[in-house]
């Protein structure tokens, strides 16, 4: 099957000029007086009809320079960049609606500007409306539109003509939860007819719920390319600056790619997750009592120390997690040498299916701050269902199921 | 040849584009207005009414061979207004045109091609309003060109293409250097007094008439006023350096747009 688009060795600089009459002096003397400031180099990538591409990095990276490029707004500076077929491109909010003019007629400049013809945007135009779903506002001026009316009329108009490859870009964030599900709905459907998505978002959940696979943008070049998951693990560590030293990743027996982070000076022992008895288990009935006992290792001595668990789906979705700074347990004045026990007891009220545990050594309440340890995937175990009645999703909510005749 | 053909295909594509955006900044302008569009007849219907009055009316010069006609000198000036009218409105909004869609242009990939296009149309519609009023006020006075008003179409064209070369080439190098669209603010109105529009040419003093022909404006505008005034055709000859220096204009143009389009986005 040929490719949706290609990369082949991009980068994109931008010019600087060190004063203004530089550039005129360049431009008549042919002799180059700029320094070329890379936003990233050397990006390779291709994509087929129907895959879906989550690009993450930290703000800076470079994401929406690519995406530019990509939408071919901006041309690259080095290598070459091919599309196949038609592209659309949600960059940012709107797509330059003028605020002066009403809804109809944005959405048809919209229709224009991605190259439809007469026909097809009267064919299309009350399909937007009717997605957009803004009633009478379609006929007001866009300057009394909200940020999420501006956002369902532009994807409205984008995606109102199936394009073969769309590019999204932090969008879906702004609209509603009614509107962010039909417009994944949309999206999902186009992918199954073979287009292609490309989107940048800092909503973990977003890219994990619509891309198998990702890349992760840092300091100029693509640093991860592989699955969603491993990718966002990856962005996480690099998310918290103390980590940035030292990032390992290790491949666990099962394939399965571990990123540890962190400046070290406490570390996670031992993991494991216990029954009742106190054994230790990697398949775990839905509803039982489990016990997750940790050992933290103390390197040097800290004052404050917070301990913070999350346990993930397959997908990488949090299902839950909590920390000791918000459970009130206090760990201070720790001293090197010392072994910290900890164990968290609660029901498993998951639905089958793997789930893996992070763990996180840090001040405070989020890792941000001082990151002494970042494990992702610190423990992998299974739930399975053998004793309650079949159900389906990730959380287990029996309910009391009553019926009444009149 | 080959970007010639792509760009000029890439703009057929969007012709759609294009009207509809012509349309738009016309209509746009008088949108929350409650007379609409008959403001845009407004405007130059003043200007001629104010030089009618004030040339015909107050002061009354005369113009060589037009002795008996009190409405001459009414219609020199407006001729030649009407042509500078296109003349710096065209290249004015050339000059800025990238700079005051950066935010289209940053978020959408349709041929940058299109925005002189919509810019030189949306000033040609302008100035049919114009011409329709004098040659209304013309016909109205008894002094209608006759055949020679066909002569308007070829100086049309020849202006638009001058235009045009000089617009893009100032557009394109104002998104990088801010300052030409200062100085053609500047530029323009020592130009509009350089040119014989509200004066003659007879009136200049001999030493200054014989630099008169380095203005490309000159020959164009006293081609109006020989169309609109005297009613011949204007001579050929005397616009010929203006069709060669636009012609290659042109060229320089394009060739300047293409080698900096991509280089542009960057920039706004």
């Amino acid at each position: 099957m040929s490719a949706v688009l290609k990369l082949h060795r991009v980068g994109k600089a931008y010019r600087y000029y060190p004063s203004r009459w530089a550039r005129i002096l360049e431009w008549l003397t042919g002799l180059r007086r700029h320094r070329p400031i890379w936003v990233f180099r050397d990006v390779s990538l291709s994509m087929a009809p129907g895959e879906a591409l989550g690009i993450v990095g930290r703000n800076g990276a470079g994401k929406t320079t690519l995406l530019r490029l990509i939408a071919g707004i901006t041309p690259p500076s080095t290598g070459t960049v091919q599309t196949e077929g038609r592209v659309a491109a949600l960059l940012e909010l709107g797509m330059g609606f003028h605020p002066d003019f009403d809804g109809r007629e944005n959405a048809i400049i919209g229709c224009q500007l991605l190259g439809l013809s007469r026909e097809e945007i009267d064919a299309c135009l009350p399909e937007i409306e009717a997605f957009a779903e803004i009633g009478e506002y379609f006929e007001r001026p866009v300057r009394h539109y909200s940020s999420g009316m501006q956002m369902r009329l532009a994807f409205a108009v984008a995606t109102a003509v199936r394009p073969d490859l769309l590019i999204v870009d932090e969008a879906m964030a702004v609209g509603d939860a009614y509107f962010q599900h039909k417009s994944i709905e949309r999206i999902r459907r186009y992918q199954e007819e073979g287009m292609a998505l490309l989107l940048v978002s800092h909503d973990p959940g977003a890219i994990l719920s619509l891309c198998p696979r990702a890349i992760l943008l840092d300091e100029a070049k693509v640093v991860c390319d592989g699955t969603a998951e491993e990718v966002l693990d990856r962005y996480n560590a690099i998310l918290s600056d103390a980590g940035r030293q030292s990032v390992r990743v290790e491949r666990l027996a099962s394939g399965r790619a571990m990123t540890v982070s962190g400046s070290g000076e406490a570390s996670v022992e031992g993991i494991a997750l216990l029954d009742t008895e106190n054994a230790p288990m990697e398949v775990v009935a839905t509803g039982d009592m489990v016990r997750l006992a940790v050992d933290v290792r103390i390197n040097q001595d800290i004052d404050d120390l917070v301990f913070g668990y999350m346990i993930k789906d397959r997908l990488g979705r949090v299902m839950f997690g909590t920390n000791t700074h918000h459970l009130k347990i206090p760990i201070t004045h720790c001293r090197l040498g010392q072994l910290a026990r900890l164990g968290f007891t609660f029901p498993l009220r998951l639905g089958p299916g793997e789930y893996s545990v992070s763990t996180s050594l840090h001040v405070g309440d989020t890792h941000h701050a001082a990151n002494y340890e970042w494990k992702d995937v610190a423990l992998l175990f299974q739930v399975v269902n053998p004793r309650h009645e079949h159900f389906v999703g990730v959380c287990w909510m029996p309910p009391e199921a009553k019926l009444d005749w009149d | 040849m080959k970007s010639w053909s792509t760009m000029l295909a890439a703009l057929w594509r969007f012709r759609g584009f294009v009207w509809s955006s012509v349309w738009r900044e016309f209509s746009g302008r008088y949108r929350e207005s409650l007379l609409g569009l008959l403001w845009s007849i407004a405007q130059p219907l003043t200007m001629i009414v104010i030089f009618v009055v004030i040339f015909s009316g107050l002061m009354r010069p005369t113009l060589d061979g037009h002795e008996d006609n009190p409405f001459a000198f009414s219609i020199h000036v407006c001729a030649g207004v009407m042509a500078w009218t296109l003349f710096s409105d065209m290249l004015g909004r050339l000059t800025t045109m990238f700079i005051d869609r950066a935010n289209l242009i940053k978020k959408s990939t349709f041929p940058r091609i299109c925005l002189p296009a919509i810019v030189a149309l949306s000033s040609l519609l302008q100035f049919a309003i114009i011409l329709a009023l004098l040659l209304l006020f013309l016909a109205v006075i008894g002094h209608w060109p006759g055949l020679a008003i066909f002569w308007v179409i070829p100086l049309v064209a020849l202006q638009l293409a001058f235009t045009l070369a000089l617009g893009v080439l100032l557009g394109t190098a104002n998104v990088f250097f801010r300052d030409i669209g200062q100085l053609i603010s500047v530029v323009l109105q020592f130009w509009f007094w350089l040119t014989p529009i509200v004066y003659t040419t007879a009136a200049l003093p001999e030493w200054l008439r014989s630099w008169l022909p380095l203005n490309p404006m000159q020959p164009l505008v006293a081609a109006y006023q020989r169309v609109f005034l005297d009613g011949l055709s204007p001579d050929p000859m005397s616009l010929l350096p203006l069709a060669m220096m636009s012609l290659l204009l042109l060229l320089l143009a394009a060739r300047f747009f293409l080698s900096r389009v991509g280089e542009l986005v960057d920039e706004l």
